[in-house]
């Protein structure tokens, strides 16, 4: 099969591999129809997670169609699945709280080590994401094994088109996750940090959750503009003092909740993140930090803090003293995929959710490397690019 | 020791013994577990390092362990203590290449399941004869065990062996 495959830092490539194959009873083997790259593909891109090998095949937003079954596996052969982006078992004390992203068995052993190192404890297996969630091959494939097949992929009802269902694999619970743990109250106003996918979900949620007014942050237009569309009011950074502008706009109280959907590549020239720049360049660091910084300084006494962004290693200069003295709340994780994937698939048929507005380009999976490039060089235009096996000749777009 | 930690854990150890104690709550009764680990046969479907272990008689058990460049080291061992549905202790007989004892128990904990705890001794073999074999088991035992016991957690909690591999060719690679 032809998959897209991570060789270094700004060096992806579409490959021919071996087709996969079951190997556990509960496995699957989907035929991808659609899989998108996240804004997190490109901190693989570049190069800033560590444990990935050269040939690691990559993608964690797929779909497809059921083409094989394990013994064990629930689904049929023909079915139409989103596959979410965390392997869980289904079985173990964490899948039964619903932490799917904790789960305990969804991560083989081996690679358990690396997060037992570094975290205290692993967590649950990712598609291709780096040997530390576990190695899996990722989604941006023709073909996948989706371990635990009869616990995460979501049957799809016929009628429904691939682009309305697509971002159920991970940005659109990821959203949701995000604005849950804003614990949003009737009258609030929410700031979000970062109008990627994961920041607009939140504030499509947000609002859905019953807050009054949400602020977003960027510094992409167009992205500030998508945020605008959904009832947002907007502060470009680059334009704008934003913590004086939060407390403006918010008589001096400072946001109820704030979220931060930008995470470990933090862009923004302030003394302090080129300062995290220079340690991530001479490996003293991974993390560039500044959103999350920010968002605690601005958060209101008591608010609450919501990480959906993703953070891999340790930072200094996280502004303690603030968050310990007006008593915040941080609630964080990667998402629990499956706990939330009935509701928001019932959420977008009822036409409550709309994700479509997000895909900026379609292109097929061999173009998939310059889909990566795109992404990576203009985020203000590139807001959502979405990879078809098969498209170019579907479509007649030589390729 | 003042504290209610497991001997395991402290930070001086006696130098003469190396010894290595892993814990792991799996959601299963204790005698489900006990009873499916009892039948040592079971063992190498998730002890990576055990290529097979033949039951002798109730109470013994010839165990057959991957050493370095194909090469596979064996040993007798007797089990010396058992408490069904509790614990149960092994010692290799006289004679191993690598002398070693385990032990495992068994407790219940409630709604959790059961906590499994191992600890292995071992005493690697010195001078040049025995050096690859110490290798091997030099290959930090803490960590083969606490592998082991994940894999003994998935297969008594999922009914499989979780892996990355994408064909049969890469996952016989890697149980190799």
């Amino acid at each position: 099969m032809r998959a897209l495959a991570w060789h270094g830092k700004h060096d992806v490539r579409v490959d021919t591999v071996d087709d996969p194959e079951i190997l556990n009873p509960r496995d699957c083997i989907i035929k991808v129809t659609s899989t998108a790259i996240c804004g997190s593909d490109l901190h693989l891109y570049d190069d800033y997670i560590p444990t990935m090998k050269a040939g690691d095949i990559l993608g964690h937003e797929f779909m497809g169609e059921v083409v094989e079954v394990g013994a064990g596996s629930t689904l049929k052969k023909g079915q139409r699945v989103v596959v979410p982006f965390t392997i869980s078992c289904g079985s173990c004390y964490h899948c039964g709280k619903h932490q799917y992203s904790a789960c305990d068995n969804g991560n083989p052993a081996d690679n358990q080590d690396i997060g037992q190192e570094l975290y205290g404890q692993p967590m649950s297996g990712l598609f291709g994401y780096s040997h530390l969630t576990g190695g899996y091959a990722g989604g941006q494939a023709e073909y996948v094994r989706v371990p635990f097949s009869d616990v995460g992929p979501i049957v799809i009802p016929d009628g429904i088109e691939d682009e309305k269902v697509l971002f159920l694999s991970d940005i659109l619970p990821t959203g949701w996750q995000a604005a849950e743990n804003a614990d949003i109250e009737p009258g609030d106003t929410v700031a979000v940090w970062g109008c990627g996918p994961v920041g607009l979900f939140a504030i499509q949620s947000a609002f859905l959750m019953g807050a009054e007014r949400v602020i977003a942050i960027d510094h992409f237009p167009r992205r500030l503009e998508l945020a605008k569309t959904f009832g947002a009011e907007t502060i470009n950074f680059e334009e704008t003092k934003t913590y004086e502008a939060l407390m403006q706009m918010t008589g001096g109280i400072g946001p109820d909740a704030v979220i931060d959907a930008v995470g470990l590549e933090a862009h923004g020239f302030f003394v302090d993140n080129v300062i995290d720049q220079i340690k991530a360049s001479t490996f003293l660091g991974t993390d560039r930090i500044h959103s999350i910084r920010q968002a605690i300084v601005a958060c209101r006494k008591g608010g609450r803090v919501s990480m959906p962004a993703v953070y891999g290693g340790i930072v200094d200069k996280f502004p303690l003293g603030a968050f310990m003295e007006k008593g915040l709340t941080l609630k964080t994780g990667q998402t629990h995929v499956q706990h939330y994937l009935p509701g928001l698939l019932a959420a977008i048929i009822e036409g409550k959710i709309d994700t479509t507005f997000l895909i900026s380009h379609r292109l097929d999976l061999e173009e998939a490397p310059q889909g990566y490039k795109m992404f990576h060089d203009d985020q203000n235009e590139v807001t959502k690019v979405v990879l078809k096996p098969g498209f170019g000749a579907r479509s007649g777009d030589v390729v | 020791m003042t504290d209610d930690a497991p001997s395991a854990t402290a930070k001086h150890t006696s130098p003469d013994q190396d010894l290595t104690m892993q814990s792991v709550t799996i959601g299963r009764p204790a005698d489900e577990l006990f009873a499916y680990f009892r039948d040592f046969s079971n063992l190498s479907s998730f002890m990576d390092n055990v290529e097979r272990i033949d039951v002798i008689d109730e109470h013994r058990s010839h165990w057959v362990v991957k050493a370095p460049a194909g090469k596979t080291v064996e040993w007798d061992a007797t089990v010396t203590a058992e408490e069904p549905g509790r614990s149960i202790s092994w010692q290799s007989e006289d004679g191993a290449d690598v002398p070693n004892s385990g032990r495992v128990t068994f407790t219940d904990a409630g709604a959790r399941g059961t906590v499994v705890s191992a600890t292995i001794a071992y005493d690697p073999p010195a001078g040049i004869v025995g050096k690859v074999i110490a290798k091997l088991f030099q290959r930090e035992p803490a960590i083969q065990a606490r592998r082991d016991l994940r894999r003994f957690k998935q297969l008594m909690e999922t009914g499989e062996i979780a892996t990355s591999s994408r064909t049969q060719t890469q996952l016989q690679e890697e149980r190799a």
